[in-house]
């Protein structure tokens, strides 16, 4: 579904380069996470599938279901069925969660959706995710707590239903109620058609989730690919053995 | 980030009719006003009041602040304009040029949804009016502001002037000398529209001056919302807006003062509003300016029973070559009188928003309540926004705030957007809009939908 191959950035604002020949192959059913120490440029590889203008290819490529996406903007790479959930969504004042969803929905499939229908699918989802039905009035995440804003990713994520879910949860800092409602959340969106992208600090995120494989980002490059087993192991013993 | 456009028709706010209308008047000099009022059929001291407002145009110096309105040539102005039409009491009987045009404006549908009365101008006259029977009946009076001359002259005389002087600066006194057509509104003590009456003004004749003269008296008790959509088509010469707006707000009543402009971007808008305020009577001003090429709008309101109340939410948009100088004053001349303000401001592509805010508390108001807010919204780093707030407090027991906010949209919230699958442009509007959304929601729900249109507008090409 999604390949990366050699891939190579610089952040725009001062030429540095963060991803320097990075390799990655997500297929249809997997669940991959990358796991990374500070600066190692997990948040980087996010933007960058996601075309953040912040951030520059200068080799390699990115393929989604074959074909080459490098010169495709965020908006065309969206509509091509990925999804981001952001680590700090940002505010909306003056857009309902409601008028934000039907927009994002709209927009994805490119037609008018049937409002009834619409609302209908939004409230039974709400309802999973415990979200009470008043939050469709207030404003995107405007005066929300950390454990709201997570919810609103998680009611975006299977509102839209894309084929490859990305979560950026790159902060360690994460409360305990956030990590259960994204992974509540990944469990809800997954199955055997769509895949799931998980780049993250704690391993706490990962628990009950069926993981296929996890890869070890240092200094922009993987450089060690395993199983969950991974994640246990870098949570006993840290980065130490995969640094210099 | 890439580049993308969407194309929005523009086409129902550039109509053009025909320009049929039977006079046109270029230039002022004595003359022109004397014919004016011939025409008009007016009394001498009407006209000594057309002459007084010359004499002093001529002397008074354009403002030595705010835009600089050098360009301003009066003698290029057609200072009265004629429409090939009469007043008409129904629409049927409108010449179909005219009707044309406020029928792609949407003004009978308006008046479908059974708005209480519509009143429309076309260039310097009135030409369709009207007025429930049922109103009528309750002795609420909405005509014409010349007719009001003639039919009801003790009303007329007794309020006409008394809100804003023929002396208060240049372009008020241009209006004394040339003011034709506008709304004359009575709302006699204890009775509540719960209907707005509205009112819409066209400037269609190409370098057109409008000088419309806008009274409305709510006596004691009694309540009215009043909505009055402007806007005039792009033509290249510069057109001029000198209109007036006396307001009276009696004892315990309420008046919301609704605007919606869109004029045309060589449009000199320089209107003049002021309101007199009686113990708990409630003046609410909604304000939504767009286009014009010079914008100076800074509607007065005095406060001068116990407990009287001044609301102003309004929105501003300056695109390329704009300059909205808007803003406020209020005087809170009595006790326990309260002032709430929501302002907002959306600059782009150079484009210029400056709200003044000029307050005087005055020694006799004490407990008085003040809040002011004041966001602007830059699209771009061209784009100018300026918030100049002028405080003279002469008591100290009274509650006072000021907020002041300068914001821009992040790449961040874009990038987010897109990550949604918008493109840049709706990214955009919807921030904008969402900013606007406080403002849009206090009109009514059609306005508020061609609110919503009116930024689409002002925000396409945006990104091009």
């Amino acid at each position: 579904m999604l390949q990366i191959k050699n891939l190579h950035t610089i952040a725009v604002d001062d030429g540095s380069a963060i991803l320097k020949g990075l390799d990655l192959n997500i297929k249809k059913g997997e669940i991959h996470v990358i796991m990374g120490p500070n600066g190692s440029g997990k948040s980087t590889l996010a933007n960058t599938i996601f075309a953040n203008p912040r951030y520059e290819i200068t080799d390699g490529s990115i393929i989604f279901e074959g074909k080459n996406i490098n010169d495709l903007d965020t908006t065309k790479r969206a509509r091509l069925g990925m999804f981001l959930s952001f680590q700090s969504p940002v505010e909306l004042p003056g857009v309902s969660v409601a008028n934000f969803l039907k927009t994002a929905k709209n927009n994805m499939t490119g037609e008018k959706i049937n409002l009834y229908n619409f609302a209908k699918e939004t409230n039974e989802l709400m309802k999973k995710l415990h979200i009470p039905s008043d939050a469709l009035d207030r404003d995107l995440n405007v005066g929300f707590s950390g454990g709201e804003k997570k919810k609103m990713e998680m009611l975006q994520l299977l509102t839209l239903n894309p084929k490859l879910a990305i979560l950026d949860e790159t902060d360690s800092g994460l409360d305990v109620d956030a990590i259960k409602i994204v992974r509540d959340g990944i469990k809800m969106y997954k199955n055997s058609d769509n895949a799931v992208l998980i780049i993250t600090h704690s391993t706490k995120i990962l628990e009950g989730l069926d993981i296929d494989y996890v890869h070890v980002l240092v200094n922009g490059k993987i450089v060690k690919t395993g199983d969950s087993s991974l994640a246990l192991e870098i949570d006993k013993n840290g980065y130490k053995d995969y640094l210099g | 980030m890439a580049k993308t456009q969407v194309s929005i028709d523009t086409n129902i706010y550039n109509i053009k009719a025909k320009d049929e209308s039977i006079l046109k008047t270029y230039g002022l000099t004595e003359q022109v006003v004397r014919e004016i009022s011939k025409l008009k059929g007016e009394p001498d001291w009407i006209l000594d009041i057309r002459l007084k407002g010359l004499k002093l145009f001529y002397e008074l110096e354009n403002p030595t602040w705010g835009p600089d309105l050098s360009m301003l040539h009066i003698e290029e102005i057609a200072t009265y304009v004629k429409p090939n039409s009469n007043m008409e009491r129904s629409w049927e009987d409108i010449p179909d040029e005219i009707k044309n045009t406020f029928d792609r404006l949407g003004i009978p549908e308006a008046e479908k949804k059974s708005l209480a009365g519509v009143g429309a101008q076309f260039d310097s006259e009135m030409v369709y009016h009207n007025l429930e029977e049922e109103l009528k009946s309750k002795g609420v009076i909405y005509c014409n502001f010349d007719e009001a001359i003639f039919k009801y002259p003790e009303l007329f005389k007794k309020y006409f002037m008394k809100a804003v002087p023929i002396n208060d600066h240049k372009y008020i006194a241009l209006h004394y000398a040339l003011f034709s057509g506008g709304s004359f509104i009575y709302i006699p003590k204890g009775v509540k529209l719960d209907m707005p009456l509205q009112s819409y003004f066209r400037l269609n004749a190409p370098g057109a001056g409008q000088f419309e003269h806008t009274l409305i008296i709510v006596e004691d008790d009694a309540s009215l919302e009043f909505i009055e959509g402007c806007s005039a088509p792009g033509y290249n010469d510069l057109n001029l807006h000198a209109g007036c707006v006396e307001l009276f707000v009696g004892k315990n009543a309420y008046l919301r003062f609704s605007t919606i402009e869109n004029w045309s971007r060589n449009m000199l808008n320089l209107n003049t509003k002021k309101c007199i305020v009686d113990a708990h009577g409630k003046i609410e001003w909604i304000t939504g300016s767009f286009g014009s090429k010079i914008s100076m709008l800074y509607p007065l309101s005095i406060l001068n029973g116990e407990g009287a109340t001044c609301e102003y939410t309004g929105i501003s948009f300056a695109g390329k070559g704009q300059n909205l100088d808007t803003g406020l004053k209020v005087v809170l001349n009595a006790p326990k009188t309260n002032l709430f303000v929501d302002s907002k401001s959306i600059s782009k592509d150079g484009g210029i928003c400056t709200f003044r805010s000029n307050v005087d508390v005055m020694k006799n108001a004490h407990k008085a309540n003040l809040a002011l807010s004041c966001e602007s919204l830059m699209l771009d780093s061209e784009s100018k926004s300026d918030t100049i707030p002028f405080n003279d407090i002469r008591v100290d027991d009274i509650t006072f705030s000021h907020e002041a906010t300068i914001g821009k949209i992040s790449d961040e919230m874009i990038f987010y957007l897109m990550s949604r699958g918008l493109d840049e442009e709706e990214a955009k509007a919807l921030i904008v809009r969402g900013f606007a959304e406080p403002i849009s929601k206090s009109f009514p729900v059609e306005y508020a939908v061609e609110m919503n249109r009116l930024i689409n507008l002002e925000l396409e090409g945006t990104i091009g």
